[in-house]
């Protein structure tokens, strides 16, 4: 009863059918068996924010949820965002800002900071630092990868930096 | 760390997932949002042979305000009540307390009956039910059983739900007039658990309290509906009054000590967070004055 479970789902934008034990998590699917490591595993628990990943437009934290409950869904990764260039600027400001140093936790916040800029266009300071706290940095300090955020809603604003 | 191995199906619909849960005795874990459940399966605080997911289940969804309460289905996802133009126009209370709730990603996929079911003393939606005098609805096979919030969170992560039972709804009562609310907690970093906590219904009339309910957590094995209250309510209270009521609320509260506080210091805080709440609901500073101490 144990045995794998077939699931068929959506990975940015390709079709993906696969058998998975049920104890299988969303990320290490994504990780171990569709090769795209672009999603982190850091504490397993839901507390980094390492493994956020979007199931039908919704981040999530895929290491709180199994592969089995993902079938039928949509799900895009950092790859998926960084390949169709939706994410190019925010990675651009995070480079110019020196928002990434490790870059462990770089992919889980491009995801929520990008979360956060489709969700509003003028999020002041306060609004990222919070959209931003279920994300971990142990690099940075948090102050540059807020400037990065700020930076990229100004100008996705159509507002001079 | 990952989670040991186990079985799981997705139930098709309640009565599906109660001949499962029947069906692998006390062995079976219900799985809704996962937001729980998966960090500790993974830290192998708990290892269920069998996993009877709900989140497909239809007839657990949804937001619906009916006659003068509204219900709420046990699925519905921390970022959907956030969200809901209902909840904000009838419980303004839960508006404002989901907020507080973990992070948004994780909002994204946490449920108000996995919340409940969960019973973790610090949360904030059991609180809320308590402040609100919240009906739970749960179903076995047995049929179905209506419990109010106050009796139904009987320990840490326990409550009166036995393995066999799902958590189908809960039902707010609506409606009464001049009703008003105050939320706060002190928490490390916005999102995490409560140190301390207070949500508070009340309906306020002139510069009384008609009712006032108090439901403190993070202070207790479970939220705490303050009998204090009573000392508070239908009566023009002085600072001396509110004093006393701190003293009262001081005995009353038997809070645990951790790595994130001690006893004394939660009801320290506890004693604050009523302060304001009075002086708050009733637009007298001076009296919220009283727990700057
Ligand atoms: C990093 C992090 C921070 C968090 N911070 C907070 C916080 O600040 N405040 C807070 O309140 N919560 C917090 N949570 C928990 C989160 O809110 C969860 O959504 C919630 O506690 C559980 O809901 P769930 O739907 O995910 O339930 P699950 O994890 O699926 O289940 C939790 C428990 O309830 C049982 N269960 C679930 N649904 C039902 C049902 N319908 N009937 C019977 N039993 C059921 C399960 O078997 C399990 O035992 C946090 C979680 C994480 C990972
Ligand atoms: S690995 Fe998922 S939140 Fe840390
Ligand atoms: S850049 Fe190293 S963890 Fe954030």
């Amino acid at each position: 009863m144990t045995a794998p479970v077939s699931i068929s789902l959506d990975v940015n934008g390709e079709r993906v059918d696969a058998l998975v034990l049920p104890r299988l998590n969303l990320a290490d699917f994504l990780r171990e068996q569709l090769q795209l490591t672009g999603t982190h595993v850091g504490c397993e628990h839901g507390v980094c924010g390492a493994c956020t990943v979007r199931v039908n437009g919704e981040i999530v934290r895929s290491c709180l949820m199994l592969a089995v409950q993902a079938h039928g869904t949509a799900v895009e990764t950092i790859e998926g965002l960084s390949d169709s260039g939706e994410v190019a600027d925010l990675q651009a400001a995070f480079r110019d800002r020196n928002a990434l140093q490790c870059g462990f936790c770089t992919p889980g916040m491009l995801m929520a900071a990008q979360d956060l800029l489709k969700q509003e266009a003028r999020p002041d300071r306060d609004r990222i630092r919070e959209h931003l706290s279920g994300n971990y940095c142990r690099c940075t300090g948090y102050q540059a990868i807020i400037d990065a955020v700020e930076t990229t809603a100004r100008v996705r604003g159509g507002r001079r930096v | 760390m990952k989670a040991a191995a186990f079985a799981y199906a997705r139930a098709t619909s309640v009565v599906n997932a109660l001949d499962l849960l029947e069906a692998h005795g006390g062995r079976a874990k219900v799985l809704s949002g996962g937001q729980s459940l998966m960090p500790a399966m993974n830290l192998r605080l708990i290892s269920p042979e069998f996993v009877v997911d709900i989140g497909e289940i239809a007839e657990l969804r949804g937001i619906a305000v009916t006659g003068d309460s509204v219900r709420i289905g046990a699925l519905t996802r921390h970022v959907e009540l956030q969200s809901s133009p209902v909840i904000a126009a009838h419980t303004p209370l839960l508006t404002e307390a989901i907020a507080h709730v973990a992070h948004p990603a994780i909002r994204n996929r946490g449920t108000i009956g996995g919340s409940l079911a969960h019973a973790d003393p610090a949360s904030e939606l059991p609180a809320c039910m308590v402040a609100l005098n919240a009906t739970i609805i749960i179903r076995g096979k047995a049929g179905e059983r209506r419990v109010e919030a106050k009796d139904f969170f009987t320990g840490i992560y326990e409550t009166v739900l036995s393995p066999q039972e799902l958590l189908v709804a809960v039902e707010l009562p609506t409606g009464r007039r001049k009703s008003a609310h105050f939320f706060h907690e002190f928490a490390r970093r916005h999102g995490d658990y409560a140190i301390a906590g207070l949500a508070a219904q009340a309906v306020v009339e002139g510069d009384l309290f008609a009712d006032l309910r108090l439901a403190f957590f993070a202070v207790g094995d479970r939220p705490v509906l303050a009998k204090v209250a009573t000392k508070l309510t239908n009566m023009a209270i002085t600072p001396a009054d509110l004093s006393a009521a701190l003293s009262v609320l001081s005995q009353e509260l038997d809070p645990q000590s951790d790595q994130q506080a001690s006893a004394s210091m939660r009801r320290h805080l506890a004693r604050v967070l009523l302060a304001r709440c009075v002086g708050t609901l009733l637009g007298r500073p001076d009296l919220g004055a009283g727990g700057s101490a």
